[in-house]
């Protein structure tokens, strides 16, 4: 029998209390094995980008430990392996045309051009937006923009993708095209993601395991694997196991914030 | 009509009314010229002065050119000290504002005394009034970072040298013409002030100098003629100024965007 491969992120007991007092995360434990397709899923202030901002090392726990592939890492250097990130929105630089913007990861590690320029193809194309490289990200829409997000932080080859509400900003249309290209790319790279929705259905068309997680003080409450086959088309959406899911999940959540306005 | 033809030609058309309407009044009144002169006597003045006046022209606008230059290039490295600690800012910024708070009629008699070469003293003076609006917009600019990229460059571990060039610099580039603005207008009033406290003479007179000269022997024309050609000097350095923006901006900032 061989031995598991280590988790991509570990966290033991990590906890975030802002220098102003508030406690955004209380301590939490997770592990993310390598493949999974983790989802936060929880209401406004319930510690879900926090805790993200943590797995990316942009921030520092204020207690507990975080391991990366094994390996705790100091607070200065961060993790050692690649991590990519999308934003909530594009955060795309709108001096620079949507080639330059992607190949920014690849620049700033000092890979060769003509290397760097060929990896930034094969990101828009897989995001399907290979005719816009030479356009400037003002000139596409909202969800192109999205796209050319996603292509900036798959041009790094990220050995973690983290993802904060991507598609919180778009209508629902462009969302669910967007859910269906993100969940075939996640298949056909391997891919080892972490999203944070509060869309219920979104969480539950992606994930291979959603954790539901709650508000006062940030915390998880509950985590359900979602078994389910892939590919997951549109007839997965309309499905009996779908509406359960999500019915599992919306208790979950709801049960949570029962009490919310009561008097303390 | 479009937008842009009509920018040219109302400014153009209010203009003339009133100089026609400045003409007639004078000469229906037959106003002496050495009180108010008539749009027609101050271009003839323009005309048979412009030997004299166009040295003074050349003088002023190079002065106003090279403090305006040296105004953006000490105003950016300020602003880029500035940024890299907040120490420096605290500790240099107030005497920033000291410099600009300060009158320049004020100082400029000091710094005449203290510089020998009056032209280099000239200088200094108008660098003194135009640096300030360069230092603290580009410090704004550089500062106004949008902090989800600034978290993407330091999720990727960009070197502090990457943040200033890639990001912190394009960032401030609009904040920075918008100081280059305020300061071409600046750079020229500086120079005026200045030259009116020297009161350089000869060769090295300028149009301030032209001004003063002309008061003093109430030749009103020509007194006119160079106030017209320091108000040409200022329009013409905005309007450089803004055309430089456009080029730096326009395929990007909302700023130079048609308004739809």
């Amino acid at each position: 029998m061989t031995e598991d491969p280590p988790p991509v992120v570990a966290a033991h007991g990590v906890a975030k209390t802002y220098s102003n007092g508030t406690e955004a995360l209380a301590p939490v434990d997770l592990a993310v094995a390598p493949g999974e397709f983790v989802t936060l899923l929880g209401p406004s202030g319930c510690g879900k980008s926090t805790l993200l901002n943590l797995i990316a090392g942009l921030a520092t726990p204020s207690a507990g430990s975080l391991a990366w592939w094994g390996a705790p890492s100091s607070r200065s250097t961060g993790p050692e392996r690649r991590i990519g990130c999308v934003f909530q929105s594009p955060t795309l630089m709108p001096w620079s045309r949507v080639a330059t913007n992607v190949r920014l990861p690849l620049d700033l590690e000092g890979r060769p051009r003509a290397d760097a320029d060929a990896a930034v193809v094969r990101a828009l194309e897989q995001v399907g937006i290979g005719t816009f490289a030479h356009h400037l990200p003002r000139e596409l829409s909202g969800g192109m923009q999205m796209r050319a997000s996603i292509a900036r932080a798959l041009a790094g080859e990220p050995d973690l993708l983290l993802m904060d509400e991507p598609f919180g900003a778009l209508d629902e249309f462009t969302r669910q095209r967007l859910d269906s290209d993100l969940r075939a790319l996640w298949a056909a790279r391997g891919l080892t993601i972490v999203f944070v929705t509060h869309s219920i259905q979104e969480a539950v068309f992606l994930s291979t395991r959603v954790l539901v997680m709650g508000a006062r003080p940030g915390r998880i409450l509950a985590s359900r694997a979602i078994d389910e086959a892939h590919p997951r088309g549109e007839q997965f959406r309309a499905s009996t196991r779908f509406a359960q899911h999500s019915r599992a999940l919306s208790d979950c959540v709801m049960a949570a914030g029962a009490g919310a306005f009561a008097p303390a | 009509m479009t937008a842009r033809t009509l920018r040219i030609v109302a400014p153009l058309a209010v203009g003339m009314l009133v100089l026609a309407a400045w003409q007639g009044i004078v000469t229906a009144y037959a106003v002496p010229a050495y009180l108010v002169p008539s749009p027609l006597r101050i271009a003839c003045t323009l005309v048979t002065d412009w030997s004299l006046l166009s040295r003074a022209l050349g003088v002023t606008l190079g002065i106003a050119l090279v403090a305006l230059a040296l105004a953006v290039v000490l105003g950016a490295a300020a602003a880029l000290l500035f940024v890299q600690s907040r120490w420096i800012e605290a500790s240099l910024l107030p005497y920033a504002v000291l410099m600009q708070v300060t009158p320049i009629v004020a100082i400029a008699p000091l710094i005449i005394i203290w510089v020998h070469d009056t032209r280099v003293a000239l200088v200094l003076c108008a660098v003194v009034v135009a640096i300030f609006p360069v230092i603290s917009n580009t410090t704004l600019g550089l500062r106004s970072v949008d902090p989800g990229l600034l978290n993407l460059f330091r999720l990727h571990r960009a070197t502090r040298w990457q943040v200033l060039w890639r990001l912190r610099v394009p960032s401030a580039l609009p904040y920075f013409f918008g100081g280059l603005r305020i300061a071409s207008g600046l750079a020229l009033i500086g120079a005026v002030v200045a030259e009116f406290v020297a009161g350089t003479g000869g060769q090295n007179a300028g149009l301030a100098y032209q001004i003063l000269l002309a008061g003093m022997q109430l030749n009103i024309p020509r007194l006119f003629a160079a106030l017209f050609l320091i108000a040409l000097c200022g329009v013409g350095l905005f309007a450089t100024v803004l055309a430089l923006s456009r080029l730096a901006l326009a395929r990007w900032h909302e700023s130079e965007l048609p308004q739809e």
